[in-house]
């Protein structure tokens, strides 16, 4: 009895996260002038929002930054997680503290911050700083995702690499990349998406003249909803999930081994 | 010795050299680390005209702060972030005990769970803004679009899944033969749950609290797209001091008021969680 209840609730938890994200994609397919007027089935939004300038423009912004900010850290939070095991205690909790402090620093305090920090240091707000920022945190997602798993690996087989007389370099390449790559290949997907989708952060660091596709999204939230933008969050939310679903099913085929995560969600 | 060999079986992990990690610390002290101390800086200086900043070390911003009208912000803040935590909590709850102690399909119950925490929180605040609408069906006439309310139900959305993972984690770890037993000498379920599984479960629910508390003390999007930036809490106070009055020597203030109360908020925790795990040795 007790366990149908419970059992009841959690069903209804899962509708009040999946409906509202459903109703967007719902919406998305109406082929009327105003959202929620139902003129039938169409998926004439989508091609007027890929053929829409101001739409694809921040949409390949967007892209351009969310590559190369995981693609850097990528670099960055691979070589921190390789080193951070070994490291003294005393380098090793302060820089551990960084880590998360850049995960958990409330957006708008960091987006500011940086504002601050590029207007002070002269460097002109646009792409470069936008992707500057993102990699802060993300570095940081790479780092723990990658730990996890390296951690947990064992050291017997680079051991025998070092004394079989490979350096550090070549000991990375064939022993510890082959088992890592998965993690960082997870870990460098979620950063991709984390940038795709931030909004605050790039809100306050990205100038007048640069726009990504949440800046774009957002900015024309003041005219209200309208069907383009349905069509263009539809598009958001399919490029995520499957870059999130290809990370969730990587890390647990190859088996994490600790439960509940380094990060939430994870 | 004894204590090398402690040490290097707690970190574990094969060995590389310590300044692969200069990189990425060099990233965060330039990027990170310098623009909340230039943020500090900025909280002490003062605004001159319309965008001159004057670095004349001085109180005046955080004096301004005890004006009892920001005081309301605070509170309504904490009230805010407050409410969130304990929604989400009770709501989140059940979910995740079910997926501990029920569930079949955890993989996929539990990346149904992950997959919003990873979606786009901007399209996720949007769907409201469609669901609030006047004209969306039954729910558009209760009138909710840019209230208080609809602000409240945002953020619970928004952080719900950051609440049930760690949940889920305590819970997952649980013996629920110690509940069954419990029973079986004639604990009433609910006697058997507040006995064994509350206590087992409260590092989760302290991790949960405060991963949502965080963000929700902070939280810009849902009071500026739900509330209509009407109702005005810590996060868009500050946004309104950069995108409005250009006033950045008291958006600093702000910024900073809000960081070291939260610092103080982690602080208690790490004693509360290493308190617990003095008690149970």
């Amino acid at each position: 009895m007790g366990r149908r209840l419970i059992g009841g609730w959690a069903a209804l938890v899962y509708v009040f996260l999946y409906a509202p994200i459903l109703v967007v994609v719902v919406y998305a397919f109406n082929g009327g002038r105003q959202v929620l007027n139902w003129e039938g089935f169409s998926t004439k939004w989508f091609g007027e929002a890929l053929s829409d300038p101001t739409i694809t423009e921040p949409l390949k912004n967007s892209l351009v930054i969310g590559v190369s900010n995981a693609l850097i850290a990528c670099v960055l939070g691979t070589a921190l997680a390789l080193s951070m095991p070994r490291m003294h205690r005393w380098v090793r909790v302060p820089v551990d503290g960084l880590v998360y402090m850049t995960l958990v620093t409330p957006e708008i305090v960091f987006g500011i911050s940086a504002l601050i920090f590029f207007v002070q240091a002269g460097v002109g707000l646009g792409l470069k700083t936008i992707l500057i920022a993102h990699v802060v945190f993300n570095a940081s997602v790479v780092a723990l995702i990658v730990r996890a798993r390296f951690v947990g690996m064992g050291e017997s087989l680079e051991e025998a690499s070092y004394d079989l007389g490979a350096g550090p370099l070549s000991t990375f390449r064939q022993v510890t990349l082959p088992r890592l790559a998965p993690a960082i290949l997870a870990g460098g997907l979620l950063a991709f998406t984390f940038s795709f989708d931030d909004f605050i952060t790039s809100f306050f660091v990205s100038g007048a003249g640069t726009t990504t596709l949440p800046l774009r999204i957002f900015s024309s939230l003041r005219f209200g909803i309208s069907p383009v933008v349905n069509a263009t969050a539809v598009m958001i939310l399919a490029l995520t999930l499957v870059a999130v679903v290809i990370a969730y099913l990587v890390l647990r085929r190859t088996g994490s081994e600790r439960r509940g995560g380094a990060l939430p969600g994870v | 010795m004894r204590r090398r060999a402690e040490e290097r079986a707690g970190a574990g992990g094969p060995r590389y050299p310590a300044w692969l990690s200069l990189p990425a610390i060099a990233w965060y002290v330039a990027f990170f680390v310098c623009p909340l101390a230039i943020m500090a800086v900025f909280s002490f200086s003062r605004r001159e005209g319309f965008s001159d900043i004057v670095y004349d070390f001085n109180l005046e911003n955080y004096k301004d702060l005890l004006d009892p009208l920001y005081g309301e912000v605070f509170t309504r803040t904490l009230g805010l972030a407050a409410v969130g935590t304990i929604a989400t909590l009770v709501i989140g709850f059940p979910l995740a005990y079910y997926l501990a102690r029920y569930a079949k399909h955890k993989t996929l119950l539990l990346l149904l769970v992950v997959v919003p925490f990873w979606t786009s929180i901007l399209i996720r605040t949007y769907a409201w803004l469609i669901i609030f609408d006047p004209d969306f069906p039954v729910i558009g006439a209760l009138d909710l679009l840019y209230t208080t309310k609809a602000v409240y139900i945002g953020v619970v959305y928004t952080y719900l899944p950051l609440m049930v993972l760690p949940l889920y984690a305590a819970l997952e770890r649980m013996d629920w033969s110690l509940v069954e037993a419990a029973e079986d000498l004639g604990d009433s379920p609910l006697r058997a749950f507040r006995r064994i599984t509350l206590p087992l479960a409260t590092p989760g629910i302290v991790a949960g609290s405060l991963l949502v508390f965080i963000p929700m003390m902070g939280e810009y999007l849902n009071p500026v797209l739900l509330g209509g930036d009407k109702t005005i809490y810590a996060g868009n106070l500050i946004g309104q001091q950069f995108l409005l009055s250009r006033d950045w020597p008291f958006g600093s203030a702000i910024a900073m008021v809000l960081i070291l109360s939260m610092t103080v908020i982690v602080l208690v925790y790490a004693r509360m969680t290493s308190r617990e795990e003095a008690l149970s040795g």
